[in-house]
C-alpha cells in the first residue's frame, strides 16, 4: 500500500518535471537583457529634491537610525534661510542591505531608493557615496510633497502662520477672544 | 508606609508623597508634563488622571489628578482602566492640536517628554481638522533657542524660571489658547540659570542653541559622566560626543550636588573643547621662534634630554588639572621642587580653607544641605557669579521658612502653589555682605557692601556678638553693630544655620571671620561653606606639602638661573601673577615645557608645547569645594597627539625614572599612589569606580543601544570598519554594547528607558522618584567634620578709611569670562563683558568720570585704560574691576590704584 503511493508521487513528480521543459525560461541574458524593474524596486539610493527644486532632506537623523547595518552617517547644518540640511551625509553601500527601512523611516521623501542596482565596483571604497553622488534633480517618486510647506518652522519665503493648516501668528497683546 | 491600590494591586509607597510620585516610584508608567520632582505640582497640564474609588464597593469612581492627591492608607486607584486611559489620552489629542509637524527639525526630537507621553497613551492619529494656532519666536540670547509653535502651556519654564530660579524676564502672556511664553520683548535672558530651560521644558519649545546649529540626535551621542571644570562646585555632568566634538552637556542628576540643574557657564562653558586653536601636536619652537610639530617619541626624547640626570628641574602644577595629572608631575620633578600653580595669596588662602575644614568641626554642606538652611550669611561673594550653582540653592534655602508654614498647616511640600501663597514674602533670612551688589539681593534680608577689611570686622562683630568670650570690634559704627546683632540673632534662632564665605575678597581676615562665626554657633547643624576658585583648587591644596616652594621661590629660583627646565601644567601662569613677573620666570627658566589642553600665553613662551586631553577626553578626580572627590570619565578618545596630562607624564616618568613609573601603568595605579602618598587624599579612589567593575560582566556603554553610523561615519577615511577602541583605564566601553539598568551614579553616562527617550527618565535610576540614584551617589566625601581643635581669630582688621589718592581695587567676578576655560566657548563669548572698572557716583564725581568714559588705572608698574561704569554699590574709596584688565588677569590683593580719565580728567 505504501510503495504504491510512494510510486505514485515519484512518478507525479517526474511528470511536472517534464511539463516544465515546455514553459518559458526565466533566464534573462543580463547584461545584454534588461530585466524589468518595478518603480518600487528596491535598489540603490538617493536624494531627491522637493517640488520647489530645494534639498528635501532635513537632516533628521530617522534614516540612520533605521538602518539595519548602520551605513548611514550624516551631519546636520544650520542654512542661512532657516533651513536644516545635512553638511554631509554618506552612505556606504558596501554595507546597505537595500532594505528600504531608510525610506519608510524619512518623514521627507528625501531619501529613496531606485530601481538600479548595478552597483559593481573592483574597489570596495568606490562603494561609499557621498552627498553629491546621491543626490538627484528631481523629486524621485513622490512629486507633491513639500515638508517645509506642512512643517511649522520658519524658514525664509515662509512666515510663521504660512504652513499648510496655519493660523496667522497670534497677537498676544491683544484681548480679543 | 501607606498601602495603595492600583488597578487592585497592593503598592507600598513612601509617606507623604503624591499618588504620581508614588506611581513612578513603583516604576508604573503615569504619563505626566507639569510635575517635576525638584518644583512639585500645579495641577496645569490633566495629564496626570487617574480614577479614584471611595472604596471597594465603589465602581464608578472620579477622576482626579495623580499630582494633587496625596497618598493615604488604602486608598484606591484605577490607572490602566478606560476611563483614566481614555482621559489622559484626550488630553494628549487636545495639548497636540496646535502642535507644528516639526519633529523631523526639532532638536528636541528622540528625547522629547511629548513625544514619549504621547506614545505612552497611544494617541497616533490626528483626527481635528481645524487650522493651527501660531506664535512668532523670539531672540532669546545666544544660548537658548525659542520656537513657540511647540507648547502644550504645561507652565513648567515660568514655574522654573521664575519660581525657581527667580528670573523676572520671562513669563506667560496673553490670554486662553493664545497663551505665550517668552519675554517682553527679544533679548538675551537675565537668569545665569537659563539653559535649565532646555532640559525643563517638556518640549521643544527651548532647546540647546549652540547644538540646534550642529546637531546631532540624543541616540547618536557618544557619552560620558563628567565634573563641571566651570567652578569648585563640581556639579556633575553628561558630556555627549559626535565625530569628534563636543556636542552638549546636560545635567547628570546627583541629589547632593546639583540635583537636577546646572549653570550656564557649566551647560555650554564645557565647548571650548572644540576651539580650533587647541594644539593637536606637541611643538618644538625653531630658531624663528616657530613650533615645529614633531613625533611623540620625539617630544619624549627631548624632555629626557631636559630633564635628565644633572638638570635642575622644577615643575609647576594647577588647581585645573586633576590629581592625578599635578601627583604625576610632582612625582616626577620631587616635592621640593614642585608648585601647585597658584600664587601665593591664592595658595596662603586655600591652605587656610582646607585647615578650617579639617579642623573647624562644622560640616561643610552639600548643595541638598544647602537648600535646607534656614538662615544664611554670606561674607564677601557674590555667588551667582563665584560659585553659580550654590546661588539657585541658596534661592531654594530662602523657602525654609515656607515649608515650615506649610508644615504647620499639613501642606505637603510639593503643593507647589499652595505652599507659596501661604508663604507669599516670607522667607528665612538671607544676609548678605559683599564687594557690591549680588544677585541674590532680591531675596535677602540684609545686603550690605564693603571693603573686605570691613567685611572681616562686620563678620567678627556678628562672631562676638554670639560669643561674648571672642574680642568685641571697638569702634564699629552704630547702624553696622545693630546690623551684626541682628544677623546674629538670625543665626542663633536658626536650626540649621549656614556660613558662606570664599576666595574671591581675597581676604585671610574674611575667611576666618566666618569661620569664627561658624565655631560661635551652638547648633549641631551648622554649616561653613566656602566658594573656591577652580575646580580643583582644594585638591592641590590637599595634596599640597609643607617642603613645597612657593611661587615667589620658584621665581626667585628661575631669576637665580637655578632652574634648567620648567615643566608647567594645564596654566596659564599669566593670570595668576603680575605679567612682569611671570615674563622674567619663564624667561630665566632654562627651558620652559608647557603642556596644555588649551593655547594660552604661557604656552606662547614655551620651548617645547605638548597637547593635553581636555576634561571630555580625559580621565581623572577632581576635589570640589565640598571636599567631594569626584571622577571625570572620557567621553570620546583625543585627537591626534593629544593625550590625557598624566598618559604624558607617565611616558615621561617611565623613561626618566622607570623604577618609579613602571609600577603605575594604569589610571587606577595613579589614583591609588597618589592615595598612599598623600594622607588627606586617601579615600581618591571610592571617587568612582576603578577599571575592573562590571555590571553582571559587562562594562558601561557610552552609546545608546540606537547608535546609528557606526559603518559609515569613518568609511570615507577607510571602508574597511576599525576595531572599537578599548577603554583600559575606565569601566566605560566605546560601544553600544554592555549593561544596562541600575549602575553607580558615578557610571551614568546618558539616561533611557524603555518608552522614556527625555531626561525624565533619570527616575528609573532613582531608589524613588527624587531619592538617589539607586546604585550609589556619586563621590566621596574627603572631609568629615572632626572634633573641633582650637582656633584663635586673627587680629581685627583697622577700620578702612578710604583715600582720595587711590582706590583699591576689587575683583568683581562675572558667571561669563571670570573662569579660565568658559569664554572660549564661542556661545559663551557673546556674552562676557568688556574690560570694566565700576565707580560709585562720589568718585567718579570727584574723577570727573561718566558712565562709559575711558579711564586710565595705574599701579605699580601697570596702567591700563578701561571703560567706567557707575555702580553705587560699590563701597567708598574702592573701585570694582571686571577680570581680564589688559594686561593683568586677577591682580594680587590690595592693589591699590590711581584713576584718571582717559581724556585728561583730574588727577586723584
Ligand atoms: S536600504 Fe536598508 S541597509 Fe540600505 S541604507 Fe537604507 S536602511 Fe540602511
Ligand atoms: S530620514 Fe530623510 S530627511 Fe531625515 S536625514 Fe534621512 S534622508 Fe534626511
Ligand atoms: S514653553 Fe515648554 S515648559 Fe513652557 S509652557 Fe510651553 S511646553 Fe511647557
Ligand atoms: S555651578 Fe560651577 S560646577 Fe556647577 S555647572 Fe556652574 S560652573 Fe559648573
Ligand atoms: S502632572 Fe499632574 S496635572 Fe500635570
Amino acid at each position: 500500500m505504501n510503495i504504491f503511493s510512494a510510486l505514485a508521487s515519484q512518478f507525479r513528480t517526474m511528470w511536472r518535471i517534464l511539463l516544465h521543459t515546455f514553459t518559458r525560461a526565466e533566464t534573462v541574458q543580463y547584461p545584454e537583457q534588461k530585466p524589468y524593474l518595478a518603480p518600487r524596486y528596491r535598489g540603490r539610493i538617493v536624494l531627491t529634491l522637493d517640488p520647489d527644486g530645494d534639498e528635501r532632506c532635513v537632516a533628521c537623523n530617522l534614516c540612520a537610525a533605521a538602518c539595519p547595518p548602520d551605513c548611514i552617517a550624516l551631519q546636520q547644518g544650520t542654512r542661512e534661510d532657516g533651513r536644516w540640511y545635512p553638511e554631509f551625509f554618506r552612505i556606504n553601500f558596501s554595507r546597505c542591505i537595500m532594505c528600504g527601512l531608510c525610506e519608510e523611516a524619512c518623514p521627507t521623501n528625501a531619501i529613496q531608493l531606485i530601481p538600479d542596482f548595478e552597483m559593481c565596483e573592483y574597489d570596495r571604497s568606490s562603494m561609499v557615496y557621498e552627498k553629491e553622488h546621491l543626490m538627484i534633480d528631481g523629486p524621485g517618486k513622490y512629486h507633491d510633497y513639500n515638508f517645509y510647506r506642512v512643517a511649522g518652522m520658519e524658514i525664509e519665503g515662509k512666515a510663521k502662520g504660512e504652513a499648510q493648516n496655519e493660523a496667522p501668528p497670534i497677537d498676544v497683546r491683544s484681548l480679543l477672544p | 508606609m501607606p498601602t495603595i491600590y492600583i488597578d487592585d494591586q497592593p503598592y507600598e509607597v513612601p509617606e507623604g508623597d503624591n499618588v504620581l510620585q508614588a506611581c513612578l516610584s513603583a516604576g508604573l508608567d503615569l504619563p505626566y508634563f507639569c510635575w517635576h520632582p525638584a518644583m512639585g505640582s500645579v495641577g496645569a497640564c490633566r495629564q496626570c488622571a487617574l480614577v479614584q474609588f471611595r472604596d471597594e464597593q465603589d465602581t464608578q469612581g472620579r477622576i482626579v489628578m495623580g499630582c494633587m492627591t496625596p497618598v493615604a492608607e488604602g486608598a484606591r486607584f484605577s490607572m490602566q482602566g478606560p476611563d483614566a486611559s481614555e482621559f489622559r489620552s484626550k488630553i494628549i489629542q487636545s495639548l497636540m492640536l496646535n502642535h507644528p509637524h516639526d519633529c523631523p527639525v526639532c532638536a528636541e526630537g528622540g528625547e522629547c517628554h511629548l513625544q514619549d507621553m504621547t506614545v505612552m497613551v497611544g494617541h497616533r492619529k490626528r483626527s481635528y481638522r481645524g487650522r493651527k494656532n501660531t506664535h512668532r519666536n523670539q531672540y532669546l540670547g545666544p544660548l537658548v533657542h525659542h520656537e513657540m509653535n511647540r507648547c502644550i502651556a504645561c507652565y513648567r519654564c515660568t514655574r522654573y524660571y521664575n519660581d525657581y530660579a527667580g528670573g523676572t524676564d520671562l513669563a506667560a502672556q496673553g490670554a486662553h489658547d493664545h497663551v505665550y511664553f517668552g519675554r517682553q520683548q527679544d533679548g538675551v535672558l537675565e537668569s545665569e540659570f537659563a539653559g535649565n530651560l532646555v532640559e525643563v521644558c517638556p518640549t521643544g519649545v527651548f532647546t540647546d542653541k549652540p547644538l540646534v546649529n550642529d546637531y546631532t540626535r540624543k541616540w547618536d551621542l557618544q557619552s560620558a559622566p563628567s565634573v563641571c571644570v566651570g567652578c569648585a562646585l563640581g556639579c556633575n555632568t553628561s558630556v555627549g560626543e559626535r565625530y569628534g566634538k563636543l556636542k552638549r552637556i546636560h545635567n547628570r542628576y546627583n541629589t547632593e550636588v546639583n540635583n537636577y540643574f546646572l549653570c550656564d557657564r557649566g551647560r555650554y562653558g564645557g565647548n571650548f573643547v572644540n576651539d580650533e586653536s587647541r594644539p593637536l601636536f606637541a611643538g618644538l619652537r625653531n630658531q624663528q621662534q616657530r613650533y615645529d610639530a614633531i613625533e611623540q617619541q620625539q617630544a619624549l626624547d627631548t624632555l629626557a634630554e631636559w630633564c635628565g640626570t644633572g638638570r635642575r628641574v622644577a615643575a609647576i602644577g594647577s588647581p585645573r588639572a586633576s590629581l592625578e595629572s599635578n601627583y604625576l608631575l610632582r612625582r616626577l620633578v620631587g616635592v621640593e621642587n614642585f608648585n601647585s600653580g597658584m600664587a601665593d595669596h591664592e595658595a596662603a588662602l586655600l591652605s587656610q580653607v582646607h585647615g578650617l575644614l579639617a579642623s573647624n568641626g562644622v560640616v561643610t554642606p552639600s548643595l541638598q544641605q544647602v537648600e535646607h538652611a534656614d538662615a544664611v550669611f554670606i561674607l564677601g561673594e557674590d555667588v551667582t557669579n563665584t560659585a553659580p550653582r550654590l546661588a539657585l540653592a541658596l534661592r531654594q534655602s530662602v523657602r525654609s521658612k515656607a515649608f515650615e508654614l506649610a508644615a504647620e498647616l499639613k501642606i505637603p511640600v510639593w503643593q507647589d502653589e499652595a505652599v507659596r501663597v501661604l508663604a507669599q514674602q516670607q522667607r528665612s533670612p538671607l544676609h548678605i555682605v559683599a564687594m557690591s551688589d549680588t544677585r541674590l539681593d532680591d531675596v535677602a534680608a540684609s545686603t550690605a557692601a564693603h571693603s573686605p577689611d570691613d567685611i572681616a570686622r562686620l563678620g567678627y562683630a556678628v562672631a562676638a556678638a554670639l560669643d561674648n568670650s571672642l574680642p568685641a570690634i571697638e569702634d564699629l559704627a552704630s547702624d553696622l553693630q545693630s546690623r551684626a546683632q541682628q544677623i546674629a540673632d538670625d543665626l542663633r534662632s536658626a536650626s540649621r544655620p549656614l556660613v558662606i564665605s570664599g576666595t574671591a575678597s581675597q581676604s585671610a581676615a574674611v575667611i576666618d571671620a566666618a569661620a569664627a562665626i561658624a565655631r560661635a554657633l551652638s547648633q549641631t547643624d551648622k554649616m561653613l561653606s566656602f566658594c573656591l576658585p577652580e575646580a580643583n583648587s582644594l585638591g592641590v591644596a590637599m595634596l599640597a606639602d609643607a617642603q613645597q616652594p612657593s611661587f615667589s621661590e620658584l621665581t626667585r629660583r628661575s631669576n637665580n638661573g637655578e632652574i634648567d627646565t620648567l615643566l608647567v601644567l594645564e596654566n596659564d601662569l599669566y593670570r595668576r601673577a603680575p605679567q612682569s613677573s611671570v615674563e622674567a620666570l619663564l624667561k630665566n627658566a632654562g627651558k620652559v615645557v608647557v603642556l596644555d589642553c588649551v593655547d594660552t600665553a604661557t604656552m606662547s613662551c614655551s620651548a617645547l608645547a605638548l597637547p593635553t586631553a581636555s576634561f571630555a577626553e580625559a580621565e581623572g578626580t577632581l576635589v570640589s569645594s565640598e571636599a567631594r572627590a569626584q571622577r571625570y570619565y572620557p567621553a570620546f578618545l583625543p585627537a591626534e597627539q593629544r593625550q590625557p596630562a598624566w598618559q604624558w607624564l607617565k611616558q615621561m616618568g617611565q623613561q626618566l625614572q622607570p623604577a618609579r613609573f613602571d609600577p603605575l601603568p594604569h589610571f587606577d595605579d595613579i589614583t591609588a599612589a597618589c592615595a598612599a602618598d598623600c594622607p588627606a587624599l586617601s579615600r581618591i579612589a571610592e571617587a568612582g569606580p576603578n577599571a575592573g567593575f562590571r555590571i553582571r560582566g559587562l562594562k558601561v556603554p557610552r552609546q545608546p543601544h540606537r547608535y546609528s553610523g557606526r559603518t559609515a561615519m569613518l568609511s570615507n577615511h577607510n571602508v574597511h570598519e576599525p576595531k572599537q577602541p578599548v577603554d583600559e583605564d575606565t569601566p566605560l566601553a566605546f560601544t553600544m554594547e554592555g549593561a544596562s539598568g541600575a549602575r553607580p551614579g558615578a557610571l551614568l553616562p546618558f539616561v533611557w528607558a524603555p518608552g522614556w527617550n527625555s531626561n525624565q527618565s533619570v527616575h528609573k535610576f532613582q531608589s524613588r522618584v527624587g531619592g538617589p540614584v539607586s546604585g550609589g551617589t556619586a563621590g566621596v566625601r574627603l572631609i568629615e567634620p572632626q572634633q573641633e581643635v582650637s582656633h584663635s581669630v586673627l587680629p581685627p582688621q583697622p577700620v578702612f578709611t578710604a583715600s582720595d589718592a587711590v582706590l583699591w581695587l576689587l575683583p568683581l567676578h562675572r558667571i561669563f569670562g571670570s573662569d579660565e576655560l568658559s569664554a572660549r566657548a564661542p556661545a559663551v563669548a557673546e556674552l562676557v563683558s568688556q574690560p570694566f572698572i565700576q565707580l560709585n557716583t562720589t568718585s567718579a564725581h570727584r574723577l570727573n568720570l561718566n558712565e562709559g568714559d575711558y579711564a586710565i588705572l595705574s599701579w605699580a608698574d601697570t596702567r591700563c585704560e578701561v571703560q567706567v561704569q557707575i555702580n553705587d554699590a560699590i563701597p567708598d574709596g574702592c573701585a570694582g574691576y571686571g577680570m581680564d584688565l589688559p594686561g593683568a588677569a586677577w591682580l594680587p590683593p590690595d592693589t591699590h590704584a590711581s584713576i584718571t580719565a582717559a581724556d585728561g580728567g583730574s588727577d586723584v
